[in-house]
Formats: C-alpha cells, sequence, structure tokens
C-alpha cells in the first residue's frame, strides 16, 4: 500500500512543480522543430527527384537521429528529475515526517522508484511513439522494430534511475547527479571506442568498451535499440553512425537487466539501514 | 517497580556514535504512559538524535530502546505514534488538507475517518481558513501548527513534539500548552524537547536533563511530590514553642520578621505542617513552597558558560 501512495506522490509532485508539464512542452517543441526539419526535406526529395530508395534511406537516418536525441533527452529526463528525491528529501528533513509513518522504508523508496518509472515510461513512449508518428506521416517511414526499440530505450532509463537512487541513497544530490552522469558519460564515450575499434578492427579497443559497458551498461541499450529500429540496408552495410558495427549482444541486455536489479537492491538496502 | 508493558519509552544504555563522535553515550531512561516528560540539555547534548533513535529515524550503536513495548523503529509501533519534527519541513507544494491526507494514507487510515478527521484538526491548530493555500505560502508558526496537526492525526498514545512552540505567537503557544494538556487528558504520553524552559515547567510532569548523551537527572514538576523544598511561611505570632514543634517534619526552621522558613523532605506534609500552626494559634497570610526555577536547576547542571 505504501508503494502506491508512495508513487502517487511522486507523479503528484512532478505535476505540481510543472516538471512534467515541461518535459512534454519541450518534447512537443523538439517534435515540432524534428517535424520541420523532415518536411523540408521531404520537399527537397520531391525537387531532386531522388530515388525511393534514398530517399527512404535518408528518412530512416533522420528518425534514427531523432531517436538518438530522443535517448539523451531520456537519459538527462531520468537523471535531473529523480537525483533530489531521496538525497533532497533526506538533507532538508523531509524524510523524517514520512519516514516515521508505519510504512517501511524499502515502500517508501519503491514508491518513489515507481513513481519515477511511470513518469519516464510515460515520457519516453510519448516522445518514442511522436519520433515515429511524424516520420510514417511525413515520409512513410518508421522503426523497423518499434516495440523493442522502445522498450531499450525504456530499460535504459530504468537503469540510470536505479542506479541515480543506488547514489543518491549514500550521497548528496550535487554528488549522486555527478556521479550518474559521469557513469554514463564513461559507457558513453566506451560505445564510440568499441565502434572505432570495429572499424579500424582493434579488438582490444572492442573490448575496452565491453568492459566499460558492464561497468554501465546504459549505452549498449541504446546501441541495440539503435540496431532493433533503424533501416534493415542500413543495419547490412554498416554504414549508419549508430551501433550496427558491434551490436551488443542479448546478454549484455539481460546482464543490464541484473544490474539495475542490484542497483536497485542496493539504493533499498543503503536507504533501510541509514540514519536519517 | 513498574512493567514494561507500562512505559510508553523504555532505553537501556542507548549509545550512538557518529563518525567516532559520541551523540548519545548512556541513555537509560522509563517513561511511563500518560506522562508529559521534558527533554532537557544544552546544544548537542544528544536530544534530538535520542529521540530520532526512539523513532527509527536513527540506529542505535548499542544498547535497547523500546517504545509502547516494542523495538523502537517497529512499523506496528509507529502506527500508534505522533512525531512533530524540529525543522517541520514538509512537501510543500501540497495544501494542508492534502498533506493531512498524505499522512492520513501512510497511517493507513481510511477515506471516511480522514473526512471527519482533517476539518476538525485544522480548526483546531487554527489553520482552516488557510487550507487553500500551498504550504510554500505558509510562515514559520503555520508550518508548525499544520505539524502539530499532522503528529495528532491517528490519535497516537505517544507523541514526540521536538521545540513545538518555536515559531510560535503567544496565542500559538497556549494553544500548544492546551493541545498537551488534552492529550494527556486523554491518557497519551508527550514527550516535548524543548528550550523554552518556561513552557517546559508549565506543561511536563518530568524532565530529564541530558548532558553529553546521558541523563543527569530526572526530577518531577509535580508540586505534590517535589523534593527537598524550601517552604517560606508569612505568619504573625509565631512562638519559639510553636517553632520547636516543627522539629517533627524539619530540623532547618527559622522564624524573622514575620516569615518562617525551613526545608521539608517532600511538599506532601505540608498541609499538615499548617493544620499544626493553625492550630497552635498563628495568623498565617501565605505559604509558598520555594521551589528550585528549571532554569535555575538547568544552569547548576549544564554550567552557566554554555548555551542551550
Amino acid at each position: 500500500m505504501g508503494i502506491w501512495i508512495m508513487a502517487a506522490v511522486t507523479f503528484r509532485e512532478a505535476a505540481r512543480k510543472k516538471m512534467l508539464w515541461m518535459a512534454l512542452a519541450a518534447g512537443c517543441a523538439f517534435l515540432i522543430l524534428f517535424g520541420t526539419g523532415l518536411h523540408f526535406q521531404a520537399k527537397d526529395f520531391a525537387r531532386h527527384g531522388m530515388s525511393p530508395i534514398l530517399r527512404r534511406e535518408i528518412s530512416f537516418t533522420m528518425l534514427t537521429m531523432a531517436l538518438y536525441a530522443v535517448d539523451l533527452l531520456a537519459v538527462l529526463m531520468t537523471i535531473l528529475t529523480s537525483v533530489d528525491t531521496l538525497s533532497g528529501e533526506i538533507a532538508s528533513g523531509t524524510i523524517q515526517a514520512v519516514a516515521t509513518k508505519p510504512v517501511p522504508r524499502w515502500q517508501v523508496l519503491m514508491g518513489k522508484w515507481v513513481g519515477f518509472v511511470g513518469m519516464l515510461t510515460a515520457y519516453i513512449a510519448i516522445m518514442v511513439g511522436g519520433v515515429n508518428a511524424v516520420t510514417y506521416f511525413m515520409a512513410n517511414v518508421t522503426a523497423r522494430h518499434l516495440l523493442s526499440g522502445f522498450l531499450l530505450i525504456w530499460m535504459e532509463s530504468v537503469v540510470l534511475l536505479s542506479v541515480t537512487f543506488a547514489f543518491a541513497a549514500y550521497f548528496s544530490t550535487l554528488t549522486s547527479g555527478i556521479l550518474a552522469l559521469g557513469l554514463h558519460g564513461l559507457a558513453f564515450i566506451g560505445g564510440w571506442i568499441e565502434q572505432l575499434g570495429a572499424i579500424t578492427q582493434t579488438p582490444r579497443a572492442v573490448t575496452v568498451g565491453v568492459i566499460a559497458s558492464m561497468v554501465m551498461p546504459s549505452e549498449a541499450l541504446w546501441r541495440r535499440a539503435a540496431f532493433e529500429m533503424q533501416s534493415p540496408l542500413a543495419n547490412a552495410m554498416r554504414v549508419s553512425p549508430f551501433s550496427t558495427l558491434s551490436v551488443p549482444s542479448m546478454p549484455m541486455v539481460f546482464y543490464a537487466a541484473l544490474y539495475m536489479t542490484i542497483a536497485l537492491a542496493i539504493a533499498v538496502r543503503r536507504f533501510s539501514q541509514r540514519d536519517l | 517497580m513498574t512493567r514494561s508493558s507500562d512505559l510508553a519509552i523504555r532505553t537501556r544504555g542507548l549509545r550512538k556514535v557518529f563518525s567516532g563522535k559520541v551523540a548519545v553515550r548512556n541513555l537509560t531512561l522509563d517513561v511511563p504512559r500518560g506522562e508529559v516528560f521534558g527533554f532537557l540539555g544544552p546544544n548537542g547534548a544528544g536530544k534530538s538524535t535520542s529521540v530520532k533513535m526512539l523513532l527509527g529515524l536513527a540506529f542505535p550503536t548499542s544498547g535497547e530502546a523500546e517504545i509502547l513495548g516494542r523495538p523502537a523503529g517497529d512499523v506496528k509501533a509507529r502506527s500508534k505514534v505522533g512525531f512533530l519534527p524540529e525543522h517541520f519541513r514538509f512537501y510543500d507544494w501540497l495544501t494542508p488538507a492534502e498533506l493531512l491526507k498524505l499522512h492520513g494514507r501512510l497511517y493507513g487510515m481510511s477515506q471516511g475517518l480522514l473526512r471527519e478527521r482533517i476539518p476538525s484538526l485544522l480548526d483546531l491548530v487554527g489553520l482552516t481558513p488557510h487550507r487553500d493555500k500551498r504550504l510554500q505560502e505558509f510562515s514559520k508558526g503555520m508550518l508548525q501548527r499544520i505539524g502539530l496537526a499532522q503528529a495528532l492525526l491517528n490519535n497516537p498514545e505517544l507523541i514526540f513534539l521536538d521545540e513545538p512552540t518555536s515559531g510560535l505567537d503567544p496565542f500559538g503557544r497556549r494553544m500548544v500548552r492546551d493541545i498537551i494538556k488534552a492529550q494527556r487528558d486523554r491518557g497519551a504520553t508527550v514527550v516535548l524537547n524543548s528550550h523554552l524552559l518556561g513552557e517546559v515547567e508549565i506543561t511536563c510532569d518530568r524532565v530529564a536533563f541530558i548532558k553529553d548523551g546521558e541523563v543527569v537527572e530526572t526530577r518531577t514538576l509535580d508540586i505534590e511530590a517535589a523534593e527537598q523544598n524550601t517552604v517560606l511561611i508569612r505568619a504573625c505570632n509565631v512562638t519559639a514553642e510553636m517553632v520547636k514543634g516543627l522539629a517533627q517534619w524539619t530540623s532547618s526552621a527559622r522564624y524573622d520578621g514575620g516569615r518562617l522558613a525551613f526545608s521539608l523532605s517532600s511538599n506532601a506534609v505540608l498541609p499538615e505542617v499548617v493544620r499544626y500552626l493553625a492550630s497552635a494559634g498563628a495568623d498565617i497570610y501565605e505559604v509558598a513552597p520555594q521551589r528550585l526555577s528549571l532554569e535555575e536547576r538547568f544552569l547548576q547542571i549544564v554550567g552557566s558558560d554554555r548555551g542551550m
């Protein structure tokens, strides 16, 4: 019961503080910008008499770029919105009135987590769905495996959320934010090292990338998502800047799920055992 | 001997160390149910840490603590506890009614019960006219009032009030005193942490002086049961024989300039002494037990050079 009460409070807080509405407004602005760009692109296709295959591939690339931007927005949204919820309330003492109620602490934490998962799910669904709707109506193109891609981006967000919670159970808001973003940055660089290693056929660089993905699997999930969503031709020809040269395997996806579970368990354990 | 089940609070050798610094050294305390109990001590004496350990917000390094017969921090025990935190920080994007509803739901209270309880509590703490404002618009005193309402929401058996009057005007202070009295009358135990010794003196049945994380002294504030008091009686027609006759109760009686002064081991015998003097022919105008004020005793214990 405590979980649902805290989840509802978290949702309500985001709405009252206008976080939810601002995120949606920024998302709409993004979709309008993307739609405008695609509109002009489509007009040029007609003017230059471009072949349908090339048109389709360019539209697919634009779709993947937009999804990449959505993925980055989701990463930032996840960390920035959730980083203060535990450490901020602990630092201000707001948590004291809640933690002295007859609700186990793990339920307080899980309630907040569920609330954020709900909000981020809605945000990612709207943004991924919106981008695909725009490309569908303007260029008749949608992601190859839309649901898999959505779920992988969603999972990336939930992994980061759990990691942010784990840091916030130990450290201050600022430190937790720096650590979570820093860890994602590490995965991001690792991902590119892995890609470049694959292009230049440098196995040791690929290994460095894989190790970075083990340390933080968030970026690997995006690269798997990009593989699932972008055009079959781009995947086959290995010409896209996104992920196709070294695709994270399904065991990496399962590893990410395990990673998330462990991060959440650490957050619960620490929050349940620490002084407030 | 008091049985454990009759105690609202029972601690034995409670100790808390933060990064090598001892916050609470050895807290051993019994607070019977139904008592209004004051925690007194200078800043850093360990009062708030002790309360936090009793509420399960902080975990003891060693020792035992029980509230309402269950281990401190136990989820079931918390359903019968109310708490007003010192800094009364709440979700300030809520209105007072919404805050009470949230906390009521965390207590597991039904919607129907909350519909009855919330308006009456808002009325009790004088916030009905502000029920639709958000807490971020509230003054310190108003936040303290809503915090108090929140602490009373579940009709708790044990209420911890940490500095409940620090932000309140005299009307607010009177309100808190009345609320504490009403809670005692319905049988609740109230633990009061306050720097305002005058408030504590008026409100509490008993106080514990805490210094360096230890209870240095507990002292009853009930005048009848008070120990070792000096009594000053303004009277005429007191003879030397009468003064001698007081030897059965006191060895320190002195009569000088219409004032008879003596000390008693307990105020309980004072009415008997007064009856004796009156029947022996003394004209009594005033009987004044001279209790050492809480502030004087506080300063004696903690030393006058230390702030609170």
